[in-house]
């Protein structure tokens, strides 16, 4: 049973007056064996959050469960979880073996059941090779592999992985990605994982907690998140090319942001007439950017077009449309989804 | 750390004030020592609390002529003969080692290989081991009881110019080739950019030459005889001869607290430059 | 080793060599060639005949059994000094590291040591411990111990290794904390995630990765016992009780100042040079090897 419970938590740095709150209230109940994503751009307190779930920082207030259990005053090697650092931290003076086999040798597991777990973790993770070897003498993607095994051995309630993939090259990263997916079928361990990479969140979470200035902004799958985002700040995070976000749009009401996808407009023949300033050719797709031409401000709408369809000339006056069940209307001053 | 144990927190500040307390015990000692009469302090036990005759012991320490068994020198004197040979090799060190590292570093120049092992040898043999010989030297120059004799020997060794060679080596090399293509000369690219870069390397060698400097003893024994050529860490040893009754126990304590002063000060106002140079200069 | 761009001068890099090239040459190179030679003389008193006697100064060293005894003082003096010396400030350094609030005090007050000179270190605990006034001496006495480091030799030996303990307790306490900072964060995190309490933690994983700091500063110690603590015994126990407090360089020295055995002394100066370049031989062989994170 390793389910994770976060009650209204807080974090603050330093007391009284030059007290400084930097998570406001975070609620999230997350069932065993979900893959949970925490993302969001940098200074959000996702990587906050997440040492607090590891017992790496002290909870202000409100309440952390994990099982069931309140760990708020639990150090964290009474938690029982396992987690996986940004620049792995492998303990440069052992072997990878020896680095696997640590926290084991300390649960007092004995010496057979140790090596059968490391066998299996180098196995599935294919660093079987080198089990001797110290970290220093293997590749960025090698050792993060080590840092996963060593996780993975000690068979934890739950996974914590602190931006795992922002040291690995673009190639590596896609690679990885597909594995940790992979042994997250397979073994099925409750995961909190932290990126600022929004496709890593869409590809990897079942849920999805977006998070931006110390505020959870939503909870939810990548689909939800994608067609009812909560904001306009998970409206813009989540997609790329972000989410148009108007608030001059011909039929707008006062005082409110109307948002669509670029994807999710159309060039017709009427409709919400835009002046072509640029057109990026992208391959199998392109992007039009257009101004309007029916008041003067500096809204920018962008358009996502196919191949297949005719080049809109510089200059010219177009057309969109947008596709009537994917308009989101915000509230101009909260943000927040009307 | 990671443990938020209330307990070790409060072990780790016992430890700490008790390691305080016993480095700075004989500190403190000697302060109060400094404060009384020889009269108190030769009654055993001395009292711990400091007393009223601080102004006069120490006047009598810097002005001399006290009635200690040991030598009376006036500490003042020696106070200003230590600040001179500390500064004249700290200066003259930095100085030679800034050229020699500048040499040894931007050019090439035949038998250079040669002098840089030279002067690495010289890294490994303190003034200790080759005192003998190193006196006659001073001795048949006509050096002995000068500041020049007390100094030069001890500029002799290369600790400054390993590090200055050390820093040198990490400045980049556009800097260089910027600076060749303005047209600066070698010496104005040493003026004009390589010292003000270097300056938190002087800063800490300064700091450490300083206290070397300051607290030479065997070089400075051997090498003067007259009182008044004594640097202040030998005449406070020189004071303290015979039974311990006979000498005047509180001037003495004055003048180990004036002699720790100059130095103790540098560190403390150097603290930062001091902690970094050491740690950089040794790995 | 070099630099990619070079200056190009055919008179400049002289110049500038020249003033450190002639000082080392007049003061350092010229008398450690004299006493090399001055080990193979014998040379009456007065300096009026010196005779070749090859290495007949350094057997009739070896064969003296005053030397030998001071080898064995040196060494006993020299261990103690590093290992009390390392085991103390090793142990202040870890808390120190484990401190927020304060730590800029503590950590001034225990740098300020490494300011005092030896000599003047010698004579605050020649005060502290006289036996018929100083104030511990007089502590001891009341708990029954009879403290006397002029007649005993225990306490002699005792006198020198607390100073020289307590001005090296600075130096290797910064080392060791520079060391411990230099541990990246995230290293202890993830044991303390493995289940490592913090006694676990150190031996595991923190003082292994000292262990370059700990052997460089071993070195350094044993270099520091065997020179720079001439001040404290001239300042306390003068070699003495007897000759238990005749450290190497003190019986050089003594030898060649106050005995006026010229000869003798060159030889036990040429000595001791071969014990400090093999110390610090050592030391830049094996302290080269760094911990890589």
């Amino acid at each position: 049973m390793a389910s994770i419970s976060l009650k209204n938590v807080i974090k603050r740095y330093g007391t009284g007056k030059t007290a400084n709150q930097v998570i406001h209230g975070v609620n999230a109940e997350i069932a065993d064996g979900e893959f949970i994503v925490i993302v969001g751009p940098s200074g959000c307190g996702k990587s906050t959050l997440l040492r607090m779930v590891a017992g790496l920082e002290e909870v202000s207030g409100g309440q952390i469960s994990i099982g069931g259990r309140v760990v708020n005053d639990l150090e964290p090697s009474d938690r029982d979880i396992a987690m996986v650092f940004q620049n792995y931290a492998l303990y440069p003076h052992m072997s990878v073996f020896d680095n696997m086999a640590y926290g084991l040798k300390i649960a007092k597991v004995p010496l057979d059941e140790i090596k059968a777990r490391v066998d299996k973790a180098a196995k599935i993770l294919e660093i079987g090779p080198f089990l001797e070897r110290k970290p220093r003498e293997l590749s960025g993607g090698q050792r993060q592999r080590v840092a996963m095994g060593r996780a993975i051995v000690r068979q934890p309630q739950v996974f914590l992985f602190d931006e795992p993939l922002s040291n690995l090259d673009a190639k590596l990263r896609a690679q990885t990605r597909l594995e940790i997916q992979k042994l997250h079928r397979e073994l099925g361990i409750t995961s909190l994982f932290v990126t600022h990479d929004q496709v890593e969140a869409m590809t990897l979470a079942q849920r999805m907690i977006v998070m931006n200035g110390g505020v959870m902004e939503q909870f939810g799958t990548p689909e939800e998140v994608y067609t009812r985002p909560a904001t306009t700040f998970v409206a813009s995070f989540i997609g790329s090319p972000p989410m148009n976000l108007l608030k001059n749009a011909p039929d707008a009401q006062a005082g409110t942001i109307t948002g669509v996808r670029p994807e999710h407009l159309d060039i017709t023949a009427t409709g919400w007439a835009l002046q072509v300033e640029a057109v990026e050719m992208l391959g199998a797709e392109r992007l039009v950017y257009g101004r309007w031409t029916h008041s003067s401000t500096d809204e920018l709408v962008i358009i996502r077009t196919e191949e297949s369809h005719a080049v809109p000339v510089l200059g010219t006056t177009i057309h969109v449309t947008p596709r009537p069940d994917r308009i989101h209307h915000f509230d101009a001053a909260t943000g927040k989804r009307k | 750390m990671v443990e938020r144990n209330s307990f070790l927190t409060f072990l780790a500040h016992a430890i700490m004030i008790l390691g305080v307390a016993v480095v700075a015990f004989p500190l403190y000692l000697a302060f109060v020592a400094s404060t009384h009469t020889a009269q108190e302090i030769v009654q055993a036990p001395m009292p711990l609390l400091p007393g009223g005759h601080m102004w006069e012991t120490y006047s009598k320490a810097l002005i001399g002529g006290g009635a200690g068994a040991g030598s009376t020198a006036p500490v003042a004197h020696m106070m200003w003969v230590s600040l001179v040979t500390a500064l004249v090799i700290t200066f003259g060190k930095i100085t030679i080692s800034l050229m020699s590292a500048f040499a040894i570093v931007y050019f090439r120049f035949p038998f250079k290989g040669f002098f840089f092992w030279a002067i690495f040898i010289t890294l490994m043999l303190p003034v200790e081991v080759r005192i003998g010989p190193t006196y006659k030297v001073v001795a048949d120059l006509g050096m002995l009881n000068t500041y020049a004799g007390l100094t030069i020997p001890l500029i002799a060794s290369a600790t400054a110019t390993f590090l200055f060679r050390q820093f040198f080596m990490s400045v980049p090399d556009e800097l260089t080739e910027a600076a060749r293509m303005d047209g600066a000369s070698p010496m104005r690219f040493f003026i004009d950019i390589l010292l003000p870069l270097s300056k938190t390397s002087i800063a800490a060698l300064f700091v450490i030459q300083f206290i070397y400097g300051w607290n030479q003893y065997l070089w400075p024994l051997l090498a003067t005889t007259s009182e008044d050529m004594y640097p202040v860490v030998v005449g406070i040893k020189m004071m303290v001869a015979g039974g311990d009754s006979q000498n005047e126990w509180n001037v003495v304590m004055a003048t180990a607290l004036l002699a720790m002063l100059p130095p103790a000060a540098v560190v403390i106002l150097m603290q930062k430059w001091f902690v970094k140079g050491l740690v950089d200069t040794e790995k | 080793m070099e630099k990619r761009v070079q200056f190009r001068s055919t008179w400049l890099p002289w110049l500038l060599i020249a003033p450190q090239v002639i000082v080392i040459g007049v003061f350092f190179f010229w008398p450690a060639a004299q006493a090399v030679l001055q080990s193979f003389q014998v040379q009456d008193a007065f300096g009026m005949s010196t005779e070749w006697v090859g290495v007949q100064n350094f057997q009739e060293l070896f064969q003296n059994d005053s030397y030998l005894a001071s080898f064995k003082t040196t060494a006993q003096f020299s261990i103690l000094v590093a290992v009390l010396g390392i085991g103390l400030s090793l142990i202040l350094a870890i808390f120190a590291d484990r401190i927020l609030k304060g730590a800029v005090v503590y950590k001034t007050l225990l740098i300020v040591p490494y300011a005092v000179a030896p000599a003047v270190a010698g004579v605050l605990w020649i005060f502290m411990f006289s036996p018929s006034l100083g104030v511990v001496a007089y502590a001891l006495g009341h708990l029954g111990f009879e403290w006397n480091h002029l007649l005993n030799e225990g306490h002699g030996m005792t006198l020198i290794v607390m100073a020289a303990v307590w001005k090296q307790i600075s130096y290797n306490f910064l080392f060791f904390l520079a060391g411990l900072q230099s541990i990246p964060k995230s290293l202890i995190e993830a044991a303390a995630i493995d289940g490592a309490k913090a006694w676990r933690r150190f031996w595991t994983i923190q003082f292994p990765l000292l262990s370059p700091t700990t052997f460089f500063l071993l070195v350094i110690n044993m270099v520091y016992a065997f020179f720079d603590t001439f001040a404290i015994v001239d300042a306390t126990t003068h070699g003495g009780p007897g000759q238990a407090t005749s450290i190497l360089v003190y019986k050089a020295y003594y030898d060649g100042f106050k005995a006026m055995d010229l000869g003798g002394s060159a030889a036990q100066s040429v000595v001791l040079m071969t014990i400090v370049i093999a110390l610090t031989v050592i030391q830049f062989r094996f302290v080269e090897k760094k911990v890589n994170y």
